[in-house]
């Protein structure tokens, strides 16, 4: 049966199923349950692990702000038996806790030639929006996606959100899980049942002919705006998904740009080094035959976040700046055709 | 105890000679000087307890019960090794030993140990995690944290410093302003002891007590040894002159842990010069085969270069 959720209710209700079909999954961080040592059980600073620690009372935990030694012991129970769901709150805060997660939960499975591994599940909020600033807004994915042994989830709807969570609860390698907080309200049709979405699978969220947009996280969202925009003047754009950066479904952006000729990657990262540079190339080495037009990247400027709401509404990529690349790309067939 | 202190140390000597030839790559980093610790700690654990180890891992593994030749193939980074070549002198890990690796980032391997004792705990082992950690490590905040972290869950961990008196080159006068690491523990509630690390029966014995609170449900304890170690902080690369004239002599003349325990076995009656020699015979031939099944062994299938990153699919 499917029923509506929000996109945080979806993250719950995964770690609840998951919880149960696993004795072995466990979910600690800053609040998981809220109140330890006081009255209340707060369940995250926004709920979504609310009432976990009554149903699983030994598998939840409030910790500490010690992410450096939280996120390293959900390395150590991971090697040793269990399936951590550790809680960053921010992906900001993945700095105090990196060796651990760079050296230590990465690097273990092939320093031990595939004898251990740390299926754990990093949990974190991120992205701009909310007036939080610099250090609480980052889109750090591709950081971790450029570390090989780490796998990178990037969920934009409630249904997503759910399977691919348990698609990272039971996977046997670390996987960081991005939750953009502004889509934390967004609401969306979810199976009831567990399921799992697989991860390395994207989503052809939009078929179209003309131009294949390739959006992460929110801006999937802004990019099916920018779609809707662009139909009524008759340019149609396919509107990919990856979902998960690494592992990256590149046969099926590779397919979609084969269909349409055309790619615009838009991507809320800076754009150094960023996921959007590390699509377009791939296209570009891959696909090159099929292009029939400029790539085009849509990011945040390489700027920290800044505070100020009008700034930051400025920062983030707009509906309006995927229209403008869009257009400024599918022309380019249109006069290859002309002449 | 002897025995495994006698493996040790002839273990790294062996690699000491064999590095200097030019036989091994990398970075080694040797535990001599420093045995009865390993020895002292492991010997009250059991094969189902683990221990999270240091850059200068080879005497924790060997007094876990690793075996000394897939040892010898790692370091090496042949086909074969215990961790197949792919991790090396710094990263050697045993986990059906509870071996959960020696570790490149000081204090590295601090939190692992603490999520192995959360594990056993959720898990309703009595199983005991033991993180070992240099006295550089020491000032890490992954320490720091952990320390905490292990208090607040009560978690069947014990930290075991040892203190060798340098953290690469920097003397624990200056980065500890010659303190001991011990009332670090109890300023967040944990029991600590100070013990010398010198002797192996000093060791055992703190050890005993702070793994019976942890397996009985008391939670995390510290363990601060010191000792000194005989080489360098790296093979290679360090001659030691930041040590004083005569520094490694006259300890190792009055100090050698191997020596001290060998007599206090023969004053006390409790073993013969003629066993202790057969022990060290043993121990001389394991180690001959170690080395010789190291220089025979392949080197690892290039296809090795792009397998664990991930688990199979």
């Amino acid at each position: 049966m499917t029923r509506v959720l929000s996109y945080l209710q979806a993250v719950g209700e995964a770690l609840d199923q998951q919880m149960g079909l696993d004795p072995t999954v466990v979910v600690f961080g800053e609040d998981n349950i809220g109140g330890t040592g006081c009255d209340g059980t707060l369940g995250h600073a926004w709920g979504p692990t609310q009432g976990l620690h009554e149903r699983y009372p030994d598998r939840v935990f409030d910790a500490p702000i010690t992410e450096a030694a939280f996120v390293g012991a959900a390395v150590g129970a991971a090697a040793t038996g269990l399936r951590p769901v550790a809680d960053l709150l921010f992906i900001d805060f993945a700095g105090v806790a990196f060796d651990q997660i760079l050296n230590q939960a990465a690097k273990l499975r092939y320093m031990a030639a595939g004898r251990a591994g740390a299926p754990l599940v990093l949990r974190a909020m991120w992205g701009t929006g909310m007036r939080r600033g610099a250090q609480h807004s980052q889109a750090l994915y591709p950081l971790f996606a450029h570390i090989p042994g780490l796998k990178v989830v990037l969920p934009s709807s409630p249904a997503d959100a759910k399977g691919l969570m348990a698609a990272a609860i039971q996977d046997p390698d670390p996987v960081v899980f991005f939750e953009h907080k502004m889509l934390y309200f967004t609401q969306g049709e979810v199976p009831e049942d567990p399921y799992v979405t697989p991860l390395g699978q994207a989503a052809t969220v939009r078929a179209g002919r003309d131009c294949t947009v390739v959006a992460l996280g929110r801006m999937v969202h802004v990019a099916l705006e920018a779609a809707a925009e662009l139909s009524a003047a008759g340019i149609e754009c396919e509107v990919v998904d990856p979902r998960t950066i690494s592992p990256l479904d590149t046969e099926t952006i590779y397919a979609s740009v084969r269909r349409t000729g055309h790619l615009v990657v838009v991507d809320e990262a800076n754009p150094r080094c960023g996921a959007a540079a590390d699509i377009a190339a791939q296209v570009a080495e891959h696909a090159f035959d099929a292009l029939r037009g400029p790539v085009r990247m849509v990011t945040a400027p390489h700027t920290p976040t800044p505070f100020s709401p009008v700034l930051e509404d400025a920062y983030a990529p707009s509906a309006g700046q995927v229209v403008a690349a869009v257009r400024s790309t599918v022309p380019y067939a249109e006069q290859e055709r002309a002449s | 105890m002897y025995r495994t202190m006698r493996t040790i140390r002839a273990f790294e000597e062996r690699l000491h000679a064999e590095f200097a030839d030019g036989a091994i790559p990398g970075a080694v980093h040797l535990y001599a000087g420093q045995e009865a610790i390993a020895a002292g700690v492991c010997s009250v654990l059991g094969a189902e307890d683990y221990v999270a180890s240091t850059h200068r891992g080879h005497g924790h593994a060997i007094a876990k019960g690793c075996d000394v030749t897939a040892m010898m193939l790692e370091i090496y980074g042949k086909a074969g090794g215990v961790c197949g070549g792919k991790g090396g002198s710094m990263h050697i890990a045993d986990f059906g030993r509870g071996m959960l690796g020696a570790n490149g980032v000081a204090a590295g391997g601090v939190p692992l140990s603490a999520g192995a004792a959360l594990s056993a705990k959720v898990r309703g082992t009595d199983q005991v995690s033991v993180a070992f950690v240099g006295d550089g490590g020491a000032n890490q905040g992954a320490f720091a944290e952990t320390l905490v972290l292990a208090r607040v869950w009560n978690l069947p961990v014990v930290f075991v410093v040892e203190d060798n008196g340098y953290a690469q080159a920097t003397g624990t006068r200056f980065h500890l302003d010659s303190r001991d690491v011990a009332p670090r523990a109890e300023a967040v509630g944990i029991p600590a002891t100070v013990v010398d690390g010198y002797d192996v029966r000093a060791v055992r014995a703190a050890a005993a007590e702070a793994v019976e609170r942890a397996r009985a449900g008391g939670g995390p304890s510290l363990v601060d040894c010191k000792a000194f170690r005989f080489f360098g902080h790296m093979e290679g690369w360090d001659q030691q002159g930041y040590r004083g004239a005569g520094e490694v002599e006259q300890l190792r003349a009055t100090h050698d842990c191997l020596v001290l325990h060998r007599d206090h076995l023969l004053a006390e009656s409790e073993a013969t010069e003629a066993e202790l020699t057969a022990v060290d015979t043993e121990v001389a031939a394991l180690i001959d085969t170690a080395v010789a099944a190291a220089v025979a062994a392949p080197e690892p299938d290039l296809s090795e270069l792009l397998t664990d990153v991930y688990a199979p699919v």
